[in-house]
């Protein structure tokens, strides 16, 4: 994948697996949103295979890709709310768009994922009177109104204090055990990585640095991976305890 | 591939004289423009997923557009006709020209020229740059993005009801210009005792020729398209940054209104030569 003759992904090959949190990880810069944006196929690749359940995606009309995404969910950055709608209306619009279901149909399936994702009594406002965290879980209801098969979530944590940033990580992860979904989280919030990240991919200067699952982080000796994770002096001393003490598998 | 590859070995070699690159980058650009112009509304022209979202849509926007409008539309129209008869019949003063010319003159410029032409360059600037500004926003927002991984195809779910509700709307808009400057004509001649009423009946019903407001009618069909097509272009494809929108809206007001001018002169080239 490249903008110009700057190259920003190469030689990716990952396998994101179902049930399971899928995590990206990397500094900023080193091609994450760009590897969701492909994924999802908002951006072309110039080589290589996307493969949705064993379809590749990469050389689909602008129609069948259409189709492929009716099974995809995405929570964006910055929740990409529609401002000009109501929270009910922001759920409800994929419902409006490619479902025959009734207006009570609609609401009951609505009502269940405000609820599911925690909230309630929201309904008939805008997303610019609802908190930052609130956004976020509202755009979750919204990726996964039409029951998906493929969760994408960038930077779910960014701008959340660490308590609403815990609950939206829990909440993501127990939709996607619930559904068995295949989840990918494109983020760089250390605390998502320890706590649900199931396979963790990181990126660096756009290729795969390193692969494995959170209990796996610690005891890892790739340089990139422990500069990254480990990037305070705070958690290297942490870190040193760890393994000093032996509690590696606990941490 | 080999186009592009043609153009930048022309751009190099032209390098060394400044003037000639920046014009055959225009020249480049416009063509470039052009083409995801048209790759645009032919997206733009698929089949709805669902008709009754786009109707919504359509509807919502024939209100924007058509209520939203009106009050300018007129505020406009009334004194381009008060302007037209105060000058012609300052014009017309002391010379040979009967008087109620002054009415004929007024309902022939308002239905051939001002109120299709006119109307629509200032439709343009405000119906137009809206509508970039508000594509764009929704580009910058996420919001394009979001709807597309939904399967929506934004370029039809986002620019056809524009374009529909235009197409109906503005002709409208114009039907009422055209009769709101013969009216501000009238305000503007018969109150003042530049002329009576029946003078200035006789010349709006003087030389009537219904083939005139078919030329109307043609013309705010094209300008229509025209200023929707252009700016819904402008704004869907705006890169990241509140200079780049405010670009890209300006930009679809003077695109639409050359286009426009053009357009008005091929259409009177061809529906009066």
């Amino acid at each position: 994948m490249a903008f110009g003759e700057t190259e920003i992904l190469k030689g990716i090959s990952a396998r994101f697996e179902r049930g399971k949190t899928n995590l990206i990880i990397g500094q900023s810069g080193a091609g994450k949103t760009v590897l969701l944006k492909v994924l999802v196929g908002l951006l072309q690749p110039l080589q290589g295979q996307i493969l949705y359940d064993g379809q590749d995606v990469t050389h689909l009309t602008h129609k069948e890709l259409r189709t492929v995404r009716m099974a995809v969910g995405m929570l964006f950055q910055g929740s990409a709310l529609f401002d000009f709608m109501t929270v009910e209306e922001n759920i409800r619009f994929p419902l409006d768009m490619f479902t025959n279901w009734t207006r009570k149909e609609k609401l009951d399936r609505v009502n269940y994922c405000l609820e599911r994702v925690n909230l309630e009594s929201v309904n008939d406002k805008f997303p610019s009177e609802v908190s930052g965290g609130m956004q976020k879980r509202v755009g979750i209801a919204r990726a996964i109104v039409l029951k998906p098969k493929f969760l994408f979530c960038d930077e779910p944590n960014s701008g959340l204090d660490p308590k609403t940033s815990m609950l939206i990580d829990d909440l993501i992860q127990s939709i996607t055990r619930e559904n068995n979904i295949t989840t990918v989280i494109n983020t760089h919030d250390m605390n998502s990585v320890m706590e649900i990240g199931e396979n963790i991919i990181l990126l660096y200067n756009g290729e795969i640095a390193w692969q494995g699952s959170a209990s796996e982080v610690l005891g890892s000796q790739n340089d990139y991976l422990q500069e990254f994770i480990f990037a305070s002096p705070f958690l290297q001393r942490l870190r040193k305890a760890a393994l000093d003490q032996g509690l590696s598998d606990q941490v | 591939m080999g186009t592009r590859l043609i153009a930048e070995t022309i751009i190099f070699a032209t390098s060394s004289k400044p003037v000639l690159r920046i014009m055959f980058s225009g020249i480049v650009q416009i063509f470039t423009d052009f083409g995801r112009w048209i790759l645009l509304m032919r997206q733009a022209m698929q089949r709805p997923e669902k008709w009754s979202m786009y109707w919504k849509e359509t509807v919502r926007q024939m209100y924007d557009i058509g209520i939203g409008s009106l009050i300018i539309v007129a505020l406009i129209s009334i004194f381009m006709g008060a302007v037209a008869a105060i000058q012609f019949a300052y014009q017309l003063s002391g010379q040979l020209i009967p008087i109620w010319y002054i009415g004929y003159i007024v309902r022939d410029l308002a239905i051939l020229e001002s109120a299709p032409t006119i109307t629509c360059l200032v439709l343009a600037g405000k119906v137009g740059s809206n509508m970039a500004a508000e594509l764009g926003g929704m580009r910058q927002k996420e919001h394009i993005d979001a709807m597309e991984i939904m399967g929506v195809n934004t370029a039809s779910y986002l620019i056809m009801p524009k374009l529909v509700a235009a197409v109906v709307v503005i002709p409208l808009l114009v039907y009422v210009s055209a009769f709101v400057a013969m009216i501000g004509g009238f305000l503007a001649s018969v109150p003042t005792g530049v002329m009576t009423t029946a003078e200035y009946t006789r010349g709006l019903l003087a030389f009537y020729e219904p083939y005139n407001v078919f030329i109307m009618s043609v013309k705010s069909v094209v300008f229509a398209f025209i200023l929707t097509a252009v700016s819904t272009y402008q704004g869907y494809f705006v890169k990241i940054g509140s200079i780049e929108l405010g670009k890209a809206s300006t930009q679809a007001v003077v695109v639409s209104n050359i286009l426009i001018l053009l357009a008005d002169y091929i259409i009177a080239l061809v529906m009066t030569g």
